[in-house]
């Protein structure tokens, strides 16, 4: 049986002793945003709490939104209790000017290289990860391909404007 | 690992006594990025201390095609081709898993007929997809034959596919909002016939491996995944029920109707090859259940739902009437703008837990798309999987658990 939405966030609250950056819950699915300097620590707690258990990490990936000034580029996990089948989205926000996130590999080894996609597409660096580098991409690309100011198409093809498709 | 040094040199007298210090050395072996034993383009670079493998590095990236990129910049409809290659072994799964996302973001309710026509496409990819992998995984292991026995089979899973869309590996299948055209009676019949003639031939398949001593002395010990080391490293899909848990996606958070079958979900002990093979043989009994009980229990109705705004018209609307070929134009020029919202939908794939996780700023155009695709998470463990491991053992691990490079890179 999943535990409420209430009853989860009422534990981050009392973890962090203050009011999270935000909360939402968008389709029903908890959405907290955080200080990067929370974010470990309380997903620590998570991890150990005897009931919560969200001891499977289902998702780390980036976002960058320019509009957002000063908190640019930002992380989304995805946490799954399977003892409880509750689900939790933590978000934390950083300016694209230092992109520094602490690393969740201290808690999943499968932060490794989810963390370093998100470090080759975005640019965000990971603090404490053991290998930080590019995956999927080769190592000499000099830009983060999946910020927003990189176009798609090849700027010389004018029979392919972004524009004829919405964007 | 033992110091080879203590034991007799096999190469006395063969290798001149000054090349004698670099016998002992450890060898550096690229297997890959294109060698017939990794069935896709991925590399690993091994470290050999003779044919025992010291350590590895996992190289991957060779078919990135940056479709989350893609993605940011294509109306919903067309992002449905870039979904059928990820895992392009069970392209359907994947078509179904973003239609629903795209369902959810709109709020959009599909007919029960659609659901079970899906459920019937996704298990059959279910099917095709564990066919692909454990047939492999013989031939790796030394037996060709099962292989070549059961890709007849395959193929007659994508004349299926054929008749339900039109096309078969990359099956661009299914609509936002439902299936684009009805199961047909053709499609019915080659159901039919399957249904009846596929168990057999899977059973021969079975006989030839399950309990055969050569394929099981192969296979047995080798690889072995803890359970807590499925969950640290994000393991999903058979290979972590093989190891003893029993998430299934389909079960916890059912998805297009699955929560009215019948059917059980197979759980491993030791999570090593010879699991996670023996794993993937009843998830195609359990398929063809699936697909039995969809079939007998098809509820009639319409096989789409009503949304004028995402789902194509039919083709003598749009000649005839106005609202029609308005929606036709609309969609298929990508001028439909979609709600804003955030979702993550996942379904179960051939490999895992398949998410999609979607950011919509109401635009025509995703604002952030990601895929949880389950093979790139978990493949970081393959490295330390084969740790102590023999070179062709690690052959089998790395065909056990099914990495399909289309999914790894996106």
């Amino acid at each position: 049986m999943p535990f409420s939405n209430e009853e989860v966030l009422q534990f981050i609250r009392e973890n962090l002793g203050a009011e999270p950056v935000s909360v939402s819950e968008p389709h029903d699915f908890l959405t907290v945003e955080l200080k990067p300097d929370q974010l470990l620590p309380l997903v620590g707690a998570l991890k150990s709490h005897p009931e919560f258990q969200f001891t499977f990490m289902t998702d780390l990936c980036g976002l960058h939104m320019p509009e957002q000034v000063g908190k640019e580029l930002g992380v989304v996990y995805m946490f799954h209790s399977w003892a409880s089948n509750t689900k939790i989205r933590l978000k934390v926000f950083v300016p694209v000017a230092s992109p520094l996130v602490p690393s969740m590999t201290a808690h999943f080894n499968s932060a490794n290289w989810m963390e370093r996609e998100t470090y080759d597409f975005y640019g965000i660096i990971f603090d404490g990860h053991p290998n930080l580098k590019r995956i999927l991409n080769v190592d000499d690309m000099d830009y983060f391909p999946l910020r927003k100011e990189y176009p798609l198409e090849d700027q010389i093809r004018h029979d392919k404007v972004d524009s004829m498709f919405g964007r | 690992m033992q110091n080879l040094a203590s034991f007799p040199n096999p190469f006395n007298g063969i290798i001149p006594a000054e090349k004698e210090e670099f016998v002992n050395d450890l060898t550096t072996l690229n297997l890959g990025p294109t060698h017939p034993a990794t069935h896709g383009v991925f590399q690993n670079i091994l470290q050999m201390d003779g044919e025992r493998i010291v350590s590895g590095v996992s190289t991957i990236g060779y078919i990135h095609r940056a479709f989350e990129k893609i993605a940011e910049h294509r109306p919903f409809y067309q992002i449905t081709p870039l979904t059928d290659r990820l895992n392009y072994c069970s392209s359907p799964i994947n078509n179904m898993g973003w239609h629903m996302t795209v369902e959810k973001l709109l709020g959009v309710t599909v007919p029960k007929r659609a659901e079970y026509i899906r459920v019937i496409a996704m298990e059959l990819a279910r099917i095709a997809d564990h066919l692909i992998c454990n047939s492999i995984l013989g031939v790796d292991s030394g037996a060709f034959t099962g292989f070549l026995y059961v890709f007849q089979e395959r193929e007659k899973i994508y004349d299926i596919y054929e008749e339900i869309c039109g096309s078969r590996l990359t099956t661009n299948m299914g609509r936002v909002g439902g299936m684009e055209r009805d199961l047909s009676d053709v499609a019915i019949a080659k159901l039919k016939k399957f249904l009846k003639e596929f168990p057999p031939v899977y059973k021969e398949f079975e006989a030839l491996f399950n309990r055969n001593r050569i394929f099981m002395d192969r296979v047995i010990d080798v690889g072995v995944l803890s359970k807590e080391m499925a969950m640290d490293y994000g393991f999903t899909g058979p290979n972590l029920r093989a190891a003893g848990i029993d998430y299934d996606v389909r079960v916890m958070n059912p998805y297009s109707s699955y929560e009215d079958f019948q059917f059980d979900i197979p759980i491993g002990e030791n999570g090593d090859t010879y699991d996670r093979f023996m794993v993937r043989n009843e998830e195609i009994w359990q398929s063809l259940r699936i697909i039995q009980q969809a079939l007998d229990n098809l509820p009639e109705g319409p096989y789409h739902a009503d949304a004028p705004h995402y789902y194509l018209p039919e083709k003598k609307d749009v000649y005839t009437k106005m609202e029609a070929l308005i929606y036709h134009f609309k969609i298929v020029m990508g001028e439909i703008d979609a709600p804003a919202g955030e979702v993550y939908h996942a379904v179960e794939g051939g490999n895992g837990e398949l998410g999609y996780y979607l950011i919509s700023d109401g635009g025509r155009a995703p604002a952030r798309l990601h895929f949880r695709r389950p093979c790139f998470i978990f493949y970081q463990a393959y490295a330390e999987m084969v740790k102590g491991m023999l070179l062709s053992d690690a052959i089998l691990v790395m065909s056990s658990m099914n990495v399909i490079a289309g999914e790894l890179d996106a």
